[in-house]
């Protein structure tokens, strides 16, 4: 496959088409409106469809509508739009539906600013939208990994029945690398029959398929929410995915950090290591599951002083990593959210400080 | 090895499109590649810039403060980023619309009257392709005849516009020789 220079949101927006999603409903905003006017123009050439909705409350409701038919679907937003979509997400995963979300984060809270940020964390591992639901959420730092990470993820969607959020920063949509398409995806959605409405006579079956997420027996609700609990564990059983960078040396300080910010993260170490100074990155790839047990047992190696979460968030990761470490280690933040992506050099003050500190102890 | 051009002028000169072309050479002759751009709330008649990083392995941080090279299409753009430029990297002024120098000894600076000979060969808008050229070959960051190869590819579907870029690429190449 031939190497091209893209953007990232145009890159995004030909992954979903190479992976079979031929529905694809938006609403723009910035950074993230390019994928939309990637797929206004390629849809159509694929006997697609692009919609842009009136808002993205109806555009969360279109995805509900197109994934309970059994249709690959995807959308893009950035962070204030995808709160106007949880309801619907919220319903969605309620009714076992599969559909892929695309976070092309800025800065908030409210309508914020229009740079990189990483301050969606929370929403898309922990919630946004309201019950006891959870996203597959995928945290790509290059062009190239946003590609790949679509094209999986309607797979994964369709195995889990569960809506999958990319979770990208502003950087990552307007970014352009080369990029090397994997190959089409040939596959339909094999097991979309367990619950699309595309009629009984169409799947030949004598089965109703209702998609739904009321259920006002509570007993048979509480069932619901053990299902749908039997499935998260599941996620974390088999669908962790992490990157190790330098964990094979003596470090004296363990980073923990995605996106964009892990870049940083990574140049910021080559850069210490010529003064002397040993760290080592554990890059989540997925957020939720999150590689709790791979922080755990880095953040163990004897030579290791810290563990800290560098984010462009305000220490919304570092709550989960602080889990992961269980008291073995003092954990630190570092971080901005205004939209200046922190630059290496401020990265490795922020360990050399912390490092002095707790070397003394 | 890593280098990074920023390009920088005002919303509408063509900046984003001549760092596409110099991070498409660049990947076309076998490096790693990076465009970022600043993509705040510039406008047309605005600023923009943008940086092209070209490495001989996996590129870690997109964000660059202080780039390597320099290519400056107006005074504003100047004054606010050669301060930043590493020592011993090019500036490229656009001597058309700058009257001032970089004030920096430490760079090899290169001041072209970009818009005058981009007007001299066809076209004012191809401003952006003489600075473009110039600098490569100065810098000598990407191969010439791979940088024209990509300059054809940009504008294929606009087919009557090459020989007007090919004649502004010949024309800044040549007035890098010349100084």
């Amino acid at each position: 496959m031939r190497k091209v220079l893209m953007k990232g949101n145009e890159a995004i927006g030909e992954a979903a088409i190479r992976a079979g999603c031929l529905n694809y409903f938006a609403y723009p905003i910035t950074p993230q409106s390019e994928v939309a006017e990637y797929l206004s123009k390629r849809m159509p050439e694929v006997n697609g469809v692009f919609l842009q909705g009136e808002s993205e409350v109806a555009v969360g409701y279109m995805i509900f509508g197109a994934a309970a038919c059994g249709a690959r679907v995807m959308t893009t937003s950035s962070s204030p739009g995808i709160s106007l979509m949880s309801e619907a997400i919220s319903y969605i995963a309620g009714a076992e539906c599969p559909a892929v979300f695309v976070n092309i984060m800025r800065g908030g809270p409210g309508l914020g600013g229009i740079l990189p940020s990483q301050a969606d964390y929370l929403q898309a591992t922990k919630g946004g939208g309201h019950g006891d639901y959870r996203l597959l959420v995928m945290a790509p730092a290059s062009v190239q990994e946003a590609v790949e990470m679509v094209m999986q993820a309607f797979p994964l969607a369709e195995k889990y029945r569960n809506p999958i959020m990319i979770l990208g920063d502003g950087l990552i949509g307007q970014m352009m690398e080369p990029v090397v398409f994997p190959d089409d995806l040939k596959t339909e959605p094999g097991n979309k029959n367990d619950w699309a409405t595309n009629g009984m006579d169409f799947r030949g079956s004598d089965k109703r398929n209702l998609v739904r997420s009321l259920y006002l027996d509570p007993e048979v609700l509480n069932a619901q929410n053990l299902k749908l609990k039997a499935k998260y564990e599941q996620m974390k059983r088999e669908e962790i995915r992490y990157e190790s960078y330098k964990t094979d040396t003596d470090y004296q300080v363990l980073i923990v950090s995605y996106g964009t910010m892990s870049r940083v993260c990574k140049t910021a170490i080559d850069n210490l290591l010529e003064e002397g100074i040993r760290v080592a990155l554990i890059r989540p790839q997925t957020l939720f599951p999150f590689p709790e047990a791979a922080i755990r047992q880095a953040a163990s190696a004897k030579s290791c002083r810290v563990v800290m979460s560098i984010e462009m968030s305000m220490g919304q990761m570092l709550e989960d990593v602080d889990r992961s470490v269980q008291g073995r280690l003092p954990v630190e933040w570092y971080g901005k959210c205004g939209g200046d992506v922190p630059t290496p050099e401020e990265v490795a003050d922020s360990v050399k400080s912390f490092l002095q500190k707790y070397s003394k102890e | 090895m890593q280098s990074e051009v920023m390009f920088a002028g005002f919303g509408g000169q063509g900046i984003l499109l001549s760092a596409k072309i110099l991070a498409h050479a660049g990947m076309e002759q076998g490096f790693e590649v990076g465009w970022i751009p600043s993509y705040g709330p510039e406008m047309r008649g605005g600023t923009a810039y943008c940086t092209v990083v070209i490495a001989d392995k996996p590129i870690g941080s997109p964000i660059i403060r202080n780039p390597k090279h320099l290519v400056a299409m107006n005074r504003p753009s100047l004054e606010k980023f050669a301060p930043v430029v590493k020592p011993g990297g090019v500036i490229l002024i656009n001597s058309s619309l700058i009257s001032i120098g970089s004030n920096r000894p430490d760079v090899d600076e290169l001041a072209i009257p970009v818009n005058d000979i981009a007007t001299a060969a066809g076209s004012l808008k191809s401003a952006n392709i003489v600075a473009l050229a110039a600098f490569v070959a100065r810098s000598g960051i990407v191969d010439n005849e791979i940088l024209r190869e990509c300059i054809r590819e940009e504008f294929a579907a606009k087919a009557k516009l090459i020989p007007l870029n090919m004649k502004a690429f010949d024309e800044g190449v040549k007035a890098a020789q010349k100084k």
